[in-house]
Parts: structure tokens; C-alpha cells; sequence
């Protein structure tokens, strides 16, 4: 039963975020200021963990490798593919539900507890529209270009240390990119991008927007929102992939 | 002027405000005043839209707002400012911007003409100069006044100030009382304040209203307060032995001729 209150609460928060601007200018302005929050204070995390899963990736698949007849081409395949369509959508978004949804959870819950959403209420703003919708237009522009980078870094991370470690040459790494290679798969990319995306910055911005109590309610509601998102986002990983592979 | 009739507010089964009506005075400062758990943060809830009342209405100038569009609601809101308790300040704006951000919200003016604005309302709150400073770099009473500037810069016709003076020295009270005092007249606002502090009672009370369990228990001025009959009122009033010698002095001076 309390599911169903929760979850009716999350739908009428989302419909409660269209309403015609009071002044369009100030939602342009939070929209960039959350973009550069989400987008620019991402980016060293996203950047380091791309990195190190291409790298792990090119060398854990060389360790299980070990058949003469499998060509060593194949290891960049594998990488590739598995970058594209699983590491950097899902993991990085985990990373980021951490990051940037116990951002907005604990930053919409310190200013419902501090009385600021009040404050807005009271003045007109339809604190819905002005906090939440800048917040999850930014993450869905912001968060598949972050994506799309990691995918870019980690097989550039694979290839690095491919190299370093001795287990395979740039050449073949270069070679073993370009076969078998279907475009098909970053479309899949960008669809899971697009769902934990939402996913990451609506739930968090429900638990923030709707705390009550005082600073230890907002550190639970912030944790909270951050379980809810990975469950959520390993649920809908799943299910994008039985839909679409 | 406010008026509200009939007002009930329930949570689940709980009855927190039972049939309340009054009036709000245009001009004045009326207080509400009462012990903790009596209705009076609900009260105020309602008054500015905050809590949706379960029955009764509110008349802001003789319209409903109950009965408004979001729209008309909106527009209402415009003429509405609030001090909060923890004065709600924008953690990330310093002191000019978070005056600045209802004029850049509901109005189009220039930028010189809000700069203007802010700068007045800065002043006419003694904050002159603080305009680049941080809610977390300012005192506690410092953080009342720049709320008093960012309530009052769209010039309300309603202002609402909750507990203004919780947490700050006698003397910044003080100071925070005259401010709302004045500005009331100043601006010809409806002021409602929700309060403990007597001496905010004594001072500024051109109405008060009592609350007791949800009701409204008494209704008059702060000279009235020393003949009130009411005995919860007594008993909240004169708790202290320094209200109950304030009491004592006044009835000895033989003020009561003046009432």
C-alpha cells in the first residue's frame, strides 16, 4: 500500500512540473547552472572510472583468452562491446545515481527542511517546474553525453593498457575496433542512457522534494534515493536488454 | 485586510484548527499568539496556501483564495511576503541576489532599477553595503532583516512572519520588531506575526489574538491584555514572575483609564 501512496506521490510530482514558466529566463538560467553541476561535476569521476574499466576489461579478457585458435583482435571486440552496451551505461550511472542523485536528494532536502521551497511556494513559483524540471531536463541531456564519453574513454583506457601491459598491440586493438562493428549497439547505449538518466535524477529529486523532518531525514532520503536508483537502474538495464538484444 | 471564517484543519484524525474566524487588520501588526501545539504555525500555513483547510474560507481584501485559480492564486501570492523562522534564505545567493531573485522572477525591469530596489530595501533594513555576503557569513539577526528586505521588495500588501524573533538577543528583537512595526505603517500592510515573545506582544500588538487548542480564545490590543478576564490567556501571559510585576506596576500606575 505504501508503494502505490509513494509511487502515485512520484506521478503527481512529475505532473506537477508542467506549468507555464513564471519568468522563462530564470529557468533557462537554473537549467545551465544544472547542466554544469551534473554535466562539468561529473566529469573527473566519470573520466577515472571510463579509464579503469577499459583497462581491467582488456586485461581480464586476456587472461581468459588463453585458446591459440581465438585471435587476439577479438579482446578489442570484446571491449568495445561490452563498454558500449553494458560498462559505461550501467555502471557509470550507478556511479553517477551516487554523485549527482545524492546531490539533488540532499540539496532539494536541505531546502525543504531550511523552509527555502516554502519560500518559493509562497512567492508564486511552482517549485515543481523551477527545482525539479531543470534538474531532469539537465540530467537527460547531460548524462548520455557523459555516456557516450566514457564509452569513447574506456576503450581508449583498453587500448592503453593493452599496450602497456604488453598483451596487445594498438595496431591490433585498432584492427579488432573496426570488425563486427554494429551501430545498433550505441543506439541500445543511448536508450539505457536515456532511462537511468531519468531515472537517476527524477527519484532522487523525489526523495529530496518531498523529506520531512530534520538533517538526519535528509542523509536517509538521500542514501535511500541512491539504493532506489541502482535497483532501478539494474531492473530497467535488464529489461532494456531482453527488449532490445 | 484578511478574513477568515469557519476555518478547520485536520491531519488524519487529528482536529488542529476547529471553526476559526477573525480578522486581520489592514495597517496594523496583528499577532497571533499561544503555546506550543495551539494551531498557530497551521494558521499561518493557511493563510499563505501552504496547507489546503478542509472547510472555512479566507478573504484576502474580500476574495476568496480557496476558491481561486491557480492562476488568480499565483497572482495573489505576488502581493504575499513571508518571514520564516529560519528566514529560508537561498543558500547559494548572497545577500543582493537573494532580494534581487523576486524581482528577477516577476518583474522586467532593468538591471539598474532592481540594483536600485535592492539597494533600497538594504538600506531601509540597516544592511547597507552587505549586498556580497553569504546567508552563512551573517548573524542570525542580520539573516531576519535581509528576509524583512527580500519580503517586503515587491511591496506586499500582505506580510507574514513567523516566530520573527526565535533564536536572537533581546536586543536584536528589539530592533527586528521596530523594523516590522514600521515598515507595517510605512507600506500600509496587513502584518500577521506568529509569536511567543511578549515583549514583541507589548510592543507592536495593535491586535493580538490568542490560540488555544485550535480556537481563537481572545481578541484585542496589547494595552487590553493586563484586564483580560480570560484565564488561559492569564495563565499564558503572566507565566513569568517578570509579566506578572509588569502586570502589577501597570494596574498600580492606573493605566486602565487610558485603555
Amino acid at each position: 500500500m505504501k508503494f502505490f501512496t509513494k509511487f502515485g506521490e512520484y506521478l503527481l510530482m512529475l505532473k506537477g512540473m508542467f506549468s507555464r514558466p513564471e519568468n522563462p529566463k530564470m529557468y533557462w538560467k537554473e537549467f545551465m547552472h544544472q547542466c554544469v553541476e551534473i554535466g562539468i561535476g561529473s566529469l573527473p569521476i566519470v573520466i577515472i572510472i571510463s579509464l579503469f574499466l577499459g583497462g581491467v576489461t582488456t586485461v581480464q579478457t586476456a587472461y581468459q583468452l588463453v585458446s591459440p585458435l581465438v585471435a587476439p583482435s577479438t579482446i578489442a571486440q570484446i571491449v568495445r562491446d561490452s563498454m558500449i552496451l553494458e560498462l559505461s551505461p550501467t555502471v557509470v550511472s550507478i556511479v553517477l545515481a551516487g554523485v549527482i542523485g545524492s546531490k539533488i536528494a540532499s540539496e532539494l532536502g536541505n531546502m525543504r527542511i531550511s523552509e527555502q521551497i516554502d519560500a518559493l511556494e509562497i512567492m508564486g513559483i511552482n517549485t515543481k517546474a523551477y527545482l525539479i524540471m531543470p534538474k531532469i531536463v539537465a540530467a537527460l541531456l547531460m548524462i548520455p553525453l557523459l555516456i557516450a564519453l566514457s564509452a569513447i574513454l574506456g576503450i581508449w583506457g583498453g587500448r592503453m593498457a593493452g599496450d602497456l601491459s604488453g598483451i596487445l598491440a594498438t595496431d591490433i586493438f585498432d584492427i579488432g575496433l573496426r570488425q563486427n562493428f554494429s551501430p545498433y549497439n550505441v543506439f541500445v547505449s543511448l536508450v539505457k542512457a536515456y532511462i537511468f538518466a531519468f531515472v537517476i535524477s527524477s527519484v532522487s529529486s523525489y526523495y529530496g522534494y518531498f523529506v520531512t523532518g530534520g538533517a538526519l531525514e535528509i542523509g536517509r532520503s538521500s542514501t535511500t534515493s541512491v539504493v532506489v536508483s541502482c535497483i532501478l537502474i539494474l531492473v530497467c538495464d535488464f529489461a532494456v536488454a531482453a527488449l532490445l538484444l | 485586510m484578511i478574513e477568515i471564517k469557519n476555518l478547520k484543519k485536520s491531519f488524519a484524525e487529528k482536529t488542529i484548527l476547529h471553526d476559526v474566524s477573525l480578522t486581520m487588520d489592514t495597517g496594523k501588526c496583528n499577532l497571533i499568539i499561544g503555546s506550543s501545539g495551539s494551531g498557530k504555525t497551521v494558521l499561518m500555513k493557511c493563510l499563505v496556501g501552504l496547507f489546503a483547510p478542509d472547510n472555512g474560507s479566507i478573504l484576502y481584501d474580500d476574495l476568496d483564495m480557496i476558491s481561486m485559480s491557480v492562476p488568480e492564486r499565483k497572482e495573489l501570492r505576488q502581493k504575499i511576503g513571508m518571514l520564516f523562522q529560519g528566514s529560508a534564505l537561498f543558500d547559494s545567493m548572497t545577500v543582493e541576489q537573494n532580494i534581487k531573485f523576486p524581482l528577477d522572477m516577476f518583474t522586467n525591469i532593468r538591471h539598474r532599477e532592481k540594483m536600485k530596489k535592492v539597494n533600497e530595501v538594504l538600506d531601509r533594513v540597516n544592511l547597507k553595503g552587505a549586498n556580497n555576503k553569504f546567508p552563512s557569513e551573517i548573524s542570525g539577526g542580520m539573516k531576519k532583516r535581509v528576509g524583512i528586505a527580500r519580503s517586503i521588495v515587491l511591496n506586499p500588501k500582505y506580510l507574514f512572519c513567523d516566530e520573527p524573533n526565535s533564536g536572537l538577543d533581546p536586543q536584536t528583537s528589539l530592533l527586528i520588531d521596530e523594523l516590522i512595526h514600521d515598515i507595517t505603517h510605512e507600506y500600509n500592510m496587513t502584518t500577521v506575526i506568529n509569536t511567543h515573545d511578549m515583549n514583541s506582544v507589548m510592543g507592536m500588538g495593535d491586535k493580538v489574538i490568542y490560540m488555544y487548542m485550535g480556537q481563537k480564545q481572545w481578541e484585542g490590543n496589547n494595552k487590553e491584555l493586563f484586564y483580560a478576564k480570560d484565564e488561559k490567556l492569564a495563565e499564558f501571559i503572566f507565566a513569568t514572575d517578570f509579566m506578572r510585576e509588569a502586570k502589577e506596576l501597570h494596574l498600580q500606575h492606573g493605566n486602565k483609564e487610558q485603555v
